[in-house]
């Protein structure tokens, strides 16, 4: 919420990348080339349908609003790029798969030649096969390997260890072990065991990476546009647009209808509604009137008021909630991974081995050249091959499930993390509703009436007659011939039909025998009849109740946080038999989150709006729907999509799945590891028999991984 | 014996244009758009200006 757009501009012949929605086929990519192209100035425009951008050449004075604006034309929406380190992700996994592709290369080649050796090659040509086998793997080693050398060093630099370790000091001294082997015409050489461990090694880490990016593509930063300047009223009376960074407070500001308040403060002249959903959570329009607090970020829906800035700029509430979200990621401890975390045992636990069995093997008198090579096949044999695998391969499969069933994952650490959980936090507008109003109850039943209230609901662009008109054209309900339609501001909006007034608005202006009723209502009379009462409700999701009921029988406590009033949460909650607190602002939430955390607790936040921006940093794991906010997005390491919570229960088993699997995969390795080990340890291990052992072990954890296929369930 | 002095080499030759390949596609953006290229094949071109 705090990045610049920084759009790519090259000099004189620029570069625009833009983020452009609604790509569905090859219309829409010629469209937009061939149409981009009559753009005087533009020299090219190349669309990348995977990644859903597109890149524009041209001359200087075209710039990105130009570019955004002929794609408005073209019927595209377009956005600029946050200038993420999309470029270095890029090149990350591109660097990845190049070490891959070489490694693989080879491993193979090497295979080939050590094949031929097993099979029984002697004396000279076993010699010369070593020769070939080294001279095809050292600069492999030295190519493929650079990842793991570089984390590896970075690690022991800041006085850690991590996987990258072992790995570096196994792959090394093999490599030096066989090398001396070759030149003195030795029987084993280890140069096929060093690159397949590496090219393993890559496989694993290239799966994470690429998954991490793709993720990264479908939650790109999309910035939307805020308002950059304001109308302000001086002394004299005269307006003019001072830009948002000079508004100060005691300001008077004129906020026209449908505009967003760029400050806080207190309305001076006008009535109008206003739509407090972005800051509090509320899905109902508040009114607003001479005296009433406007919070910044909000919209002004009916009529212009004028508003006394009360704080500007960095004091405004929504300012506020940029800073709690910032110390929320501080405060939250950088979650440590299971494979790091398996790692910090491991490490130490395989060189201890090693020099055991080195030291060993010397006081039982054996040779250097014998002890060291043992020592080396027990490093060679506990290097964590199927290790590397048993992590990302599991994540990435689940991750793909996941994605077919509408759930995008930011990395593997959210799927770790998911599966820890044992607090669901809710939001309620956007997340258990769809955060949209629409009449429940009370809309008159005869075909005129309805088309009377149609042509009334129509006129209006207050949220709940709006809300009405949906509902009614859905119904296929033609709208009347209604006349002289007045709005009053507050009130409500009434027009004459055949001499007869008819008005829809608030109950006490419509008038008519109404009985006291919930909140969220709105009065329709025709003439002199009987008011009828329209209740809105905000829809909630589909399958909301038994998605509740799914994340209970995981065995998670649910909650509502909502900061919408306790009537509109109360029905709700007791729907759906939850728990429930209402009027909750964003640091209410964050406290809420923050207490349980701190109690030992790990909370699954699930919210969407900017007010929950907070909640969702701070607590271990978030997730928000695909419609949520920037913020909101940004901040989930889960975004689902769709109509459904149902997908929220299912990532959570998912997860939970996943991180059995995991759990397997470990285990698997280590029962490989305690079966080779003493193999190891006891000088009985060849060159051969760790081949088999190691791809042995990685085809078995993939395989077991492969049945996370359909965890998403 | 002597047959593997020209089969070694060629088959490292083969597997190095293969490697050479790939590392080629990768760096002149051939991974970039996987999908747009299935979707391309259906654009019409555009008619050439007649004579």
């Amino acid at each position: 919420m705090n990045a610049v757009a920084a759009i790519r501009p090259d000099s004189a012949t620029g570069r625009t990348e833009l983020a452009v929605e609604g790509l569905r086929c090859a219309g829409c990519i010629s469209k937009i080339e061939r149409g981009l192209l009559d753009i005087p100035g533009v020299h090219a425009a190349r669309v990348n349908f995977t990644a859903k951008r597109l890149v524009v050449e041209h001359a200087a004075p075209v710039d990105a609003p130009a570019l955004v604006d002929a794609l408005e034309r073209l019927g595209f929406t377009a956005h600029g790029m946050v200038d993420a380190p999309a470029g270095a992700q890029d090149r990350e996994s591109k660097r990845l798969a190049r070490a891959l592709a070489v490694a693989a290369f080879a491993a193979m080649n090497v295979m080939l030649l050590s094949v031929s050796v097993w099979s029984g090659a002697e004396d000279a040509t076993r010699t010369l096969f070593h020769w070939v086998s080294a001279l095809i793997a050292l600069p492999a080693v030295v190519y493929s390997g650079r990842p793991f050398y570089e984390s590896a060093w970075r690690a022991l630099r800041h006085g850690r260890t991590n996987m990258d370790v072992p790995i570096t000091i196994g792959v090394a001294l093999t490599c030096a072990m066989s090398l001396y082997e070759t030149a003195t015409g030795g029987a084993h050489a280890y140069f096929d065991g060093a690159i397949m461990l590496l090219a393993f090694l890559l496989g694993g880490r290239l799966l994470d990476t690429v998954m991490r990016e793709r993720a990264q593509d479908g939650v790109t930063a999309l910035l939307r546009r805020l308002p950059e300047a304001a109308t302000i009223l001086a002394q004299d009376g005269t307006a003019r647009q001072v830009p948002l960074a000079q508004l100060r407070a005691g300001m008077r500001v004129l906020v026209a209808a449908g505009e967003r308040f760029a400050i806080d403060g207190t309305v001076e002249t006008g009535a109008s509604d206003a739509d407090c959903s972005l800051v509090t959570g509320e899905s109902a329009p508040e009114a607003i009137a001479a005296g009433s607090k406007v919070l910044a970020g909000t919209v002004n829906l009916t009529s212009p008021v004028t508003v006394l800035a009360s704080a500007a700029a960095d004091d405004t509430a929504i300012a506020e909630i940029a800073r709690l979200m910032q110390s929320a990621s501080q405060a939250k401890s950088r979650y440590v991974r299971l494979a790091d975390r398996a790692s910090r045992l491991y490490a130490p636990a395989v060189h201890m081995l090693a020099f055991v069995s080195l030291a060993g093997w010397l006081i039982a008198g054996a040779g250097w050249h014998q002890a060291l090579s043992i020592a080396v096949a027990v490093l060679i044999i506990t290097c964590p091959c199927a290790l590397g695998l048993a992590v990302p391969v599991a994540h990435v499969v689940a991750a793909g499930a996941l994605m077919r069933r509408g759930v995008l994952v930011r990395d593997g650490a959210a799927l770790e993390k998911l599966a820890s959980i044992d607090r669901v936090l809710l939001d309620k507008t956007g997340t258990v509703t769809c955060g949209k109003l629409a009449p429940v109850a009370g809309l008159p039943t005869g075909g005129r009436e309805r088309g009377i209230l149609l042509a009334l609901a129509q006129a209006t662009r207050h949220p709940m007659a709006q809300a009405i008109a949906r509902a009614l054209e859905a119904e296929g309900v033609a709208a009347e011939p209604v006349t002289e339609l007045r709005e009053l501001v507050g009130k409500g909006i009434e027009g004459r039909i055949d001499g007869v007034r008819a008005a829809l608005g608030r109950p006490d202006w419509v008038g008519g025998v109404l009985a006291a009723q919930p909140a969220m209502l709105t009065a329709f009379r025709l003439g002199s009849g009987p008011a009828s009462a329209i209740v809105f409700d905000d829809a909630l999701r589909r399958d909301a109740s038994s998605a509740i009921d799914r994340i209970r029988a995981l065995g998670l406590d649910a909650q509502f946080v909502s900061g919408d009033s306790w009537t509109v949460v109360e029905p709700l909650a007791r729907r759906l038999r939850l728990f429930a607190r209402a009027r909750m602002s964003p640091a209410d939430k964050f406290e809420t989150v923050a207490r349980l955390e701190d109690g030992g607790h790990r909370v699954l936040m699930v919210g969407d709006g900017v007010n929950d921006g907070p909640a969702l940093k701070r607590a271990s794991v978030a997730m928000a729907p695909s419609v949520a906010s920037d913020v909101g997005r940004q901040a989930a390491d889960l975004v689902f999509f769709g109509d459904l919570l149902m997908p929220v229960p299912q990532a959570i088993a998912a997860a939970r799945r996943t991180m059995q699997v995991v759990r397997q995969n470990f285990a698997l390795a280590i029962l490989y590891n305690l079966l080779a080990v003493p193999l190891a340890i006891g000088g009985m291990v060849t060159p051969l028999v760790a081949a088999l052992a190691m791809s042995g072990s990685s085809v078995l954890v993939v395989a077991n991984s492969l049945r996370l296929r359909s965890a998403a369930r | 014996m002597n047959i593997v002095a020209v089969l070694i080499p060629m088959a490292l030759l083969l597997g190095l244009l293969g490697l050479g390949a790939f590392f080629w596609a990768s760096s002149s953006g051939q991974f970039e758009d996987l999908d747009g290229a299935a979707l391309r094949i259906l654009i019409e071109d555009e008619p050439e200006s007649k004579p």
